[in-house]
Order: structure tokens, then C-alpha cells, then sequence
């Protein structure tokens, strides 16, 4: 039954969204760390009134503007998408995640505009108090900003305080403060949020080290790694905090997440921990084959992390697909079963109603309600479809994770050495600093692509999957906004980084007298 | 407080919101029509360095302002968002790349190394000034005069029409509203600049005057699509939502009838037009600079004044002239009562934010933008 003029267009949306997010999020990890970077710079030239730090400030305020308008520029076509690629799930969703995502606008894009405009242009024209608020603020409204939509994805991880309204066939807010205080919500806020500041250290870093090599503004150098390395250093001990949290939270809501991450198809009792493999690439849900040609894996540490108790059972793949009786875990082929018969009964109910025919519509109606709890299922088309593609999902995870140890090491040499004043003569700690940034972002979009992709097929996990989210559009129709955007955020990208590079050669302003 | 109104009051009352944001945003197109006044107003380098770095300080509350509209609405009328975009897809995509030019042209024109050089993105300025004023008007003109869609019983469009939305433009009345918007920003564009740049030196002495002539140009020029727009408006059919069955049929005059049942609408439209010409005329006494408040006042009373008679008084707000009962009304495209009420909490935030945008709009604009400020092109904070 697979409808593949359906698949293809899929397809395209799916690349489609990958491409904007992926493109926004480059930005985004940059803007939103280096605006806390510049409240810290700008608070120290306030106290000290050093015009160093002033220096300072300027410098990275103006890359911070660079990457802003390129935040800008990539989420208004990111927030737009949701509705005209995601109609169906701009629909299904909309009462419930419209709300912060309008509250992000009021509470941060509002405020972030406002103050933008203070912070760069009104060196001259406000005071310097009046200033350091407005930095200040930015920071925070960028933070806030983030803080709403991640509540937005998060409801999508792990959807609660609503209900099926199934005479409008859609869901609706229950509670506003089970979305807002999900766990999920925080967790994911902190993990995504540290790591950005980890990026925008790292970046700061690879400039700053680029200066001491060329022997160039040293002075300037030193004081910019010195505070990037103390606030990167703090935010990678915290991102490895948050995501072991968002691990745990993926065992409890999204198994199957887990599950992928780990390349587990038996679930164990006191499962091991995968530190690295290789995936034995012919490995399908329910055939004998051994999931891995090469692992490395710690025992019993998985089941600890997932259930915060030792020995206990973490289903695998094939649980979560075939069921396990022993663990009474209802497999994917019965969920789709019970599933189909809701969506059944939704359009029986759906025909009474139009028909006026009272004692029909209720009984269809009562029978839909035993059935509901599965209705997503019901979209599937088979078992297996509700594994997420595990060779992505489980390398991005392992990429992310060794970055997550190694990025912390890099903060300490750079700060030793800074501390000590003996970083002009660590030449190869100054390249590895150059590419480190790189590092960063790779572990950054690593860490989407787990949430993302290992989310499949699910757009609101166990309730609507991707394929019916879509808006009816003809492939065609997609395919071309894809190259569109391609091409336009190919040239976005190619002259931001640009002006970028060609602003770093320039450099900080040459020291005035103040 | 929110919970003592009727889901009918809620959804009135959310209709309000967003069309007051969404004529806030027509105010804030000063932003585009400024843009597109720029190769005119503007002769030389340093004339322009003023007019960019004036529209520069405030293009960002533009845009947020549109993002707001557009996010209200999705919020508070969840099946008007998913049908309107997802089915006039082009005119919307369209729109959104408008506005993604307008974003990096700001920032990028004067960079080094800026890849497509300063006179692209004065171009790329160009092009959002016009066309993304443009395509918002004839979006709103839809409100009145429909679009081909149908809704199946589980609320998913099917677009009629092969252009997704772009066949909006093939209608001489969505036109003519358009076309008067874009008038009306430039207007509204002149007048902005004059109160915001300092005109004290001989040196753009001319800049002034051409703006001054600007202002009288583009409003006399925006009088006649408005004229053409109205009456269309008031002789033709409109959308009406029957009381008892609640059906939609094709009322004629209804839109008159609406402005008629709403004495407040009347009025606001009235002295929206009569505040839009005053402030215009405000730049024709040499040295008032003023003008740009009262005109902006009075955009945003006129749009405020269409948008409530487009979905208020029993009207869909969304027809569809394929299939008339899949017609969007502020009652079957609203969210629950639950978000409604929630969202209502949340606004209450929007006129503290906004006395925050405002306090400090007024102590960045105490002083007028000067040449000088302007004309060191090497310092990094110049647009
Ligand atoms: C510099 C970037 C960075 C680094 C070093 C790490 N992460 Fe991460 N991770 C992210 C950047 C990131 C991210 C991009 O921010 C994600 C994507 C979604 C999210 O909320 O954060 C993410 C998601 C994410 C998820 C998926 C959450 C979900 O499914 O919703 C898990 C389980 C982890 N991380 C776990 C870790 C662990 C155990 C790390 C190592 C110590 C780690 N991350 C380091
Ligand atoms: C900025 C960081 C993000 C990145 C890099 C990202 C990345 C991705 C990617 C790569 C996909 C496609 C997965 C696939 O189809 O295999 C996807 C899907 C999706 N994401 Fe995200 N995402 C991000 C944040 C968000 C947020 C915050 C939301 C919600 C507000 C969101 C909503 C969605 C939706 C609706 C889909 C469905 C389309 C699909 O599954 O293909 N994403 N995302
Ligand atoms: C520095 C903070 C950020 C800025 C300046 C920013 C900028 C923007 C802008 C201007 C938009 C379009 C309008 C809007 O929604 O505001 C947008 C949309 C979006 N951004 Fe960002 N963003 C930020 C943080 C994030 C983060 C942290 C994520 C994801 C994890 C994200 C994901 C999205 C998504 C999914 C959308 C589309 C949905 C929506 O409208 O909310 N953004 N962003």
C-alpha cells in the first residue's frame, strides 16, 4: 500500500524543513551565546571603564549583528513553513502550540527588536547604564525566545495537557502549565541553550586564537578567551548534565528513541551502555542478525541511566515493534490494529453527524473513545514504520556525545594557558582552537538530528505522523520551493560568512585615546 | 477575568487584537514605503546613508509586528493560518522572500565582502518596499472578496486554483486595495523621514523638499484605488453568515450594511481618512515635522476599520467563492475557549512590551538623525 507519488512528496517537505532548520539553527546557536558573551563584555567595561572592553564589546557585537539578521532572515521563513508545508499539522496542533509561539513573539522577538536597536545605535545617544540594560536584555530575550519555542517542540516530543476534540478533528489545550513546566520542556531548554553557548565560545575562540597567531591584537585576544573559556567551560559541564536529564526523559517518553540511540533491538535487563560501533548495516527489526560488526559497550550502565535503578528492563526495537508479553509491552502491530478501528469509528461518527442521526453519532462516539489512545497508530501502514532511521540517528548521538568530552578539555587548556600567560606559545592549542568551532557545530546538529530524526516518524509523538501532516501540495510545488530556498540560503550563507571573515581580518578598531 | 466572557465575546474580542496588530503593521510599512522611496528622494551617497540608517533603526518592529499578526492568527484562528497558508501557498512564499531580502539588506549593504554589492541590496530594499506592501494588500483584499478552496470534514484544504494564491492578483479590486496600501506607506514613508532626519544643514536642504513633494504625490495618487476599492466595496455581494442556520450566502451590499449596523466603524474610517490628510497636509507648512503621527494614527483607524467589517456583524472573514460553507468565520476557525482565555493572559503582556518599544523609541529619536552620524562609512554600527 505504499503510495509513492505520497512518499516522494514527503520526501521533499521533509528536506524542505530540514534545510530551514538546519540553516536557522547555524545562526541561532551563534546569536543566542554570544549575546550573553556581550552583556558580560559590556558589563566589565561599565565597571571598569576600560576602553579595552569597549573595544571588545563593539567587536563581537558587530559579528552578533551579522548572525542576528541571518537568524532573522532563515525563521521567518522557518515559522511560516509550519503552516504552509505543515497545514495539516498547523491545524491538528495549532490550539496548542500557537500559543508559544505567539508568546515568543510578544515576549521575545518584541523585546529583542526594541533593544537591538538601542544596543547598536545608541552608543551616543543613551547612557551607558541605559546601554548595558538594553545588552542585557537582548540577552535575555534571546534566551526567551528560544525558551517558548523549545516549549513548542518539546509538546511535539512529549505531547500533554490536551485532548482530541473529534468534532473539529483536532487536539486542544487541556492545561496551559503541564505544556509550559513539562520536564521535557525544561530539560530540552537547558541542553539546547548551554550548547549554543558552547558554540558561540568555541567561535570566539577560533577568532581570538586566529589574532595570536598573526601576533595581532593581543590584548584583546587574551581578555576574549578569558571570559569565553570560563563561560564555556561552565555551559559544557551543564549541556552534559541536561543531556544525560534528556536521555533519561527520552527512556520514559520515547522508548523507541532510546532504543534507536543505543542500536538496541533485545531489550535487556541491565542493558550496557554503547560508548561506540559499528552498525551492521543489513540489520532489520526482527531478523537474527547481530545489530553491530564492532561495539564497545560498558554493561549494565544503560538500564542506570534509563530507569535511575539498576538492572531494570529497557525494551529494544524489536519490543517496541513485535511487543513483549513477558514485560507486557504492546508491540507497534497491535497499536496499529486498535489504531486503524479508532480512525474508523472517527469517520462513522463523523457520517451520524452529517446524517443527524443522534444515537449513532454517540455510540460511535463512546466506541471511538476506547480506541482513541491509538489513533495515530492507526496512519501507519505497518509495523516497522514506526522505527526511526537508526544508522543516523545512532552516529549523531555517539558524535554528539565524544564531542560533549572533548569540548570541555579544549576550555581548560585554553584557560590554563590564558591564566598562566602562555597561550602565545601554545601554537598548535591556538589551531586547534581554529577548528574547534567546527567541532562545535557538528555536535550541535548532531544533537537535532537525535531529537529530529529519531523522532520518526512521529511529528506529535504516538499522535500524527508526518505523512499526514503535510499540506496538500503537488510535489512539484515543493520541489521548487526547495531549490528556492536552497539557492537563496546558499547566497544568504556564502555572504554572511563573508562579511564575517572579511569584518575578522579587519578586526577590532584600533585603540583611540579615551 | 477572561473567564466570565462567552466563547462568542472571546472570539469577538480576538478578531479585535489581531486586526489592531495587523493595522499597527499597515503604520509600520512607513518602513516600506521609505524604501521605496529611496532612489528618488535620495541623490547621492550621503542622502542616502540617512534615509537607509533613519528606516534602519525601526525596520526590525516592522517586522516583528508583521510576525505578530501572523502568529496571532495562528494562535487564535488555527484553521484560517493553516488553510490561508497552505493553500494560497505562492502568495505567501512570495511574501516571506520579500521580507527575507529585506532582513540581510539592512546589515549587509555597506559590509565589505557583502558577496552582491551595496546597489543589489538597495534593489533588494526596493523590492520589499513595493511588492512586500503589495502582496499584504491583496491578501486582505481576499478577506473581502474570497478565494477558491474547499475544507473537507477534517478541516484539510484543497486549493482550487492552480497559482496557490497568486490568482489573487489576476482581480482588479484586490488591486486596487493593494495598490492604495502602497501608496499610503510611501506617504506614510516621507512623512517618517522628515520627522526623523535632521534638515538644519544646507546640504540636504533638496532631500527635505522632495520628500515634502513625496508626501502629496503618493497620497494624491493612493486616492482614486481607495475610491475604487470602497465603492466596489460598498455596492457589491459580500459574505454574509446566516443567524439562524448559520450558512453563508452571498449578501448584496452586506459590506455597506456592516459599516452601517457599526456607527464605531463609520467613524473610524472617517476620522482615520480625515487624520491621513491632515498630517499630510502638516508637510506642507515648511518646518512642521509632525505630519507622520496623525497620518499614522490614521492608516491605522482606516485598516482597523476594514478589518472589523470584514469579520464582524455575521461575516466570514475567509470566504471561499468555490464553496461557499467553507468559508472561515471568527466562530468556526477560533480556537477552543481553553487557548482563547489563555491567550488572553498572555496579551495582557503586549501593552507592557509595547510601553517598553515606545519609552525607548523616544529616547533614541530625542535627537534627529544627522549627516554627521552618518557619513563616517568606516565605523561598524552605519547602515
Ligand atoms: C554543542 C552541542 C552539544 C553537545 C556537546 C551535546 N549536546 Fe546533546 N543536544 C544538543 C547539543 C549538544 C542540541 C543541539 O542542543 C540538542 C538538540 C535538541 C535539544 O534540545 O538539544 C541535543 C539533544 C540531545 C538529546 C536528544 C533530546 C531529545 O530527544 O529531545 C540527547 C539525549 C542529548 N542531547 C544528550 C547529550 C549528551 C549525553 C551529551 C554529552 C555529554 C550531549 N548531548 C552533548
Ligand atoms: C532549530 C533547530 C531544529 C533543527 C535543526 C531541526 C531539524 C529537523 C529535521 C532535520 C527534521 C527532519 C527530520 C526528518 O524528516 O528526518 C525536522 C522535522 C521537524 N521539526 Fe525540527 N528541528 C529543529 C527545531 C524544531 C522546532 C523548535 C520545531 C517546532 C516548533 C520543529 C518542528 C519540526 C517539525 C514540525 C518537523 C516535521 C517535519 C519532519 O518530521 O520531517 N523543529 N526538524
Ligand atoms: C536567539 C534566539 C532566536 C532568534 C533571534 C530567532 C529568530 C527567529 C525568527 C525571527 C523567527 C520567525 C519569527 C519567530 O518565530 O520569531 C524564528 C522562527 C523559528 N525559530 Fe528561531 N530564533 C531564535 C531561537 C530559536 C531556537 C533556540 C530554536 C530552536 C530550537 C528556533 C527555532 C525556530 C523555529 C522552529 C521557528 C519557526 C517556528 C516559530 O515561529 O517559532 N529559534 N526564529
Amino acid at each position: 500500500m505504499i503510495d509513492l507519488q505520497n512518499l516522494i512528496l514527503l520526501d521533499w517537505s521533509r528536506a524542505l524543513f530540514a534545510l530551514t532548520a538546519m540553516c536557522h539553527w547555524i545562526f541561532i546557536a551563534l546569536t543566542l551565546g554570544l549575546s550573553w558573551l556581550l552583556a558580560f563584555f559590556e558589563t566589565f567595561y561599565v565597571k571598569t571603564g576600560s576602553g579595552v572592553w569597549k573595544r571588545i564589546t563593539r567587536f563581537w557585537m558587530m559579528l552578533f549583528g551579522i548572525s542576528f539578521t541571518s537568524s532573522l532572515a532563515t525563521g521567518i521563513i522557518f515559522r511560516f513553513q509550519l503552516g504552509t508545508n505543515w497545514s495539516n499539522f498547523a491545524f491538528m496542533a495549532g490550539d496548542i502550540i500557537g500559543v508559544p509561539l505567539a508568546a515568543e513573539i510578544i515576549f521575545g522577538l518584541f523585546l529583542m527588536a526594541a533593544f537591538y536597536a538601542v544596543m547598536f545605535f545608541g552608543w551616543e545617544r543613551v547612557s551607558k547604564k541605559t546601554h548595558l540594560f538594553a545588552t542585557w536584555i537582548v540577552a535575555l530575550g534571546s534566551s526567551l525566545s528560544a525558551f517558548w519555542i523549545i516549549v513548542a517542540n518539546a509538546w511535539m516530543q512529549h505531547p500533554v495537557g490536551m485532548a482530541f476534540n473529534p468534532d473539529k478533528a483536532r487536539f486542544e489545550m487541556q492545561n496551559f502549565s503541564e505544556i509550559l513546566l513539562s520536564p521535557v520542556a525544561i530539560s530540552k531548554f537547558a541542553h539546547a541553550a548551554s550548547s549554543s553557548f558552547q558554540v558561540a565560545a568555541l567561535f570566539v575562540l577560533a577568532v581570538s586564537s586566529w589574532y595570536l597567531l598573526k601576533g595581532r591584537h593581543q590584548d584583546f585576544a587574551k581578555k576574549s578567551i578569558l571570559v569565553a573559556s570560563v563561560f564555556g567551560l561552565l555551559s559544557s559541564v551543564f549541556t552534559g548534565f541536561t543531556g544525560n536529564v534528556a536521555a533519561f526523559a527520552n527512556a520514559r517518553n520515547q522508548p523507541m528513541k532510546l532504543a534507536v540511540i543505543q542500536g538496541l533491538y533485545d531489550g535487556e535487563e541491565s542493558a550496557g551502555l554503547v560508548l561506540a560501533g559499528i552498525l551492521n548495516p543489513d540489520k532489520f527489526p526482527g531478523d537474527s542478525k547481530s545489530p553491530f560488526l564492532h561495539k564497545v559497550r560498558i554493561p549494565g550502565l544503560l538500564s542506570l541511566l534509563a530507569n535511575r535503578e539498576s538492572g531494570l528492563f529497557v525494551p529494544g526495537i524489536n519490543d517496541l515493534v513485535f511487543g513483549n508479553s513477558k514485560y507486557k509491552i504492546m508491540g507497534a502491530e497491535r497499536k496499529i490494529e486498535q489504531g486503524k478501528i479508532a480512525l474508523e469509528l472517527l469517520s462513522q461518527y463523523k457520517t451520524a453527524q452529517k446524517e443527524k442521526n443522534g444515537t449513532r453519532t454517540k455510540m460511535a462516539l463512546a466506541n471511538f473513545k476506547n480506541y482513541e489512545k491509538y489513533m495515530g497508530y492507526g496512519y501507519l501502514d505497518k509495523a516497522e514504520d514506526c522505527v526511526p532511521p537508526v544508522g543516523l540517528t545512532f552516529y549523531s548521538y555517539h558524535v554528539m556525545v565524544v564531542l560533549g568530552l572533548l569540548i570541555p578539555i579544549i576550555f581548560l587548556f585554553f584557560l590554563y594557558h590564558t591564566y598562566k600567560d602562555t597561550i602565545f606559545r601554545k601554537k598548535w592549542l591556538l589551531r586547534f582552537g581554529l577548528v574547534s568551532v567546527f567541532l562545535g557545530y557538528i555536535a550541535s546538529l548532531a544533537g537535532w538530528i537525535v531529537a529530529e530524526v529519531g523522532r520518526q516518524p512521529w511529528v506529535i509523538q504516538n499522535i500524527l505522523p508526518v505523512s499526514v501532516a503535510r499540506s496538500n501540495l503537488t510535489t512539484g510545488t515543493v520541489q521548487l520551493s526547495f531549490f528556492l530556498f536552497l539557492f537563496l540560503f546558499t547566497v544568504l550563507f556564502i555572504a554572511t560568512i563573508r562579511i564575517m571573515l572579511k569584518q575578522i581580518h579587519i578586526g577590532p578598531e584600533t585603540p583611540r585615546i579615551e | 477575568m477572561f473567564d466570565s466572557f462567552t466563547l462568542s465575546q472571546l472570539q469577538e474580542l480576538w478578531w479585535l487584537i489581531v486586526s489592531l496588530i495587523g493595522s499597527l503593521f499597515i503604520f509600520m510599512t512607513f518602513v516600506q514605503g521609505g524604501q521605496s522611496l529611496l532612489s528618488y528622494v535620495a541623490r547621492n551617497e550621503l542622502e542616502k546613508s540617512l534615509v537607509i540608517n533613519s528606516l534602519g533603526r525601526k525596520w526590525m518592529l516592522t517586522f516583528s509586528t508583521l510576525v505578530l499578526f501572523g502568529s496571532s492568527l495562528f494562535a487564535v484562528f488555527p484553521l484560517f493560518y493553516a488553510t490561508s497558508f497552505g493553500g494560497a501557498y505562492w502568495a505567501w512564499i512570495t511574501i516571506l522572500i520579500s521580507f527575507v531580502l529585506q532582513a540581510v539588506s539592512f546589515e549587509f549593504r555597506q559590509k565589505q565582502g557583502n558577496l552582491l554589492g551595496a546597489r543589489t541590496y538597495e534593489f533588494f530594499l526596493f523590492i520589499n518596499g513595493i511588492f512586500g506592501v503589495f502582496l499584504f494588500g491583496i491578501a486582505v483584499a481576499t478577506f473581502f472578496s474570497g478565494s477558491s478552496f474547499q475544507l473537507d470534514d477534517y478541516g484539510q484544504v484543497l486549493w482550487q486554483h492552480p497559482m496557490q494564491g497568486l490568482e489573487a492578483l489576476l482581480s482588479f479590486f484586490n488591486v486596487a486595495l493593494a495598490l492604495f496600501l502602497v501608496f499610503l506607506s510611501r506617504t506614510l514613508g516621507a512623512l517618517y523621514l522628515l520627522s526623523n532626519i535632521d534638515f538644519r544643514l544646507d546640504l540636504v536642504k533638496d532631500m527635505e523638499k522632495r520628500l515634502r513633494k513625496a508626501v502629496t504625490t503618493n497620497l494624491t495618487a493612493s486616492i482614486p484605488f481607495l475610491l475604487y476599492f470602497m465603492v466596489t466595496l460598498a455596492t457589491g455581494e459580500g459574505f454574509a453568515i446566516s443567524s439562524e442556520t448559520g450558512e453563508v450566502f452571498m449578501e448584496k451590499g452586506k459590506y455597506l450594511h456592516n459599516i452601517l449596523a457599526m456607527p464605531g466603524i463609520l467613524a473610524m474610517l472617517g476620522a482615520g481618512l480625515l487624520l491621513v490628510f491632515w498630517g499630510a497636509a502638516k508637510a506642507r507648512q515648511p518646518a512642521t515635522t509632525c505630519g507622520i503621527w496623525f497620518s499614522g494614527l490614521g492608516s491605522t483607524l482606516v485598516l482597523l476599520g476594514l478589518f472589523l467589517t470584514a469579520g464582524l456583524n455575521n461575516t466570514a472573514f475567509y470566504p471561499s467563492s468555490f464553496d461557499l460553507n467553507s468559508s472561515l468565520t471568527i466562530y468556526n476557525a477560533s480556537s477552543s475557549r481553553y487557548t482563547l482565555t489563555t491567550m488572553g493572559y498572555i496579551a495582557l503582556g503586549m501593552p507592557v512590551v509595547l510601553a517598553c518599544v515606545a519609552l525607548f523609541w523616544h529616547k533614541m529619536d530625542r535627537e534627529k538623525i544627522s549627516t554627521g552620524e552618518v557619513s563616517d562609512f568606516t565605523a561598524k554600527e552605519i547602515y
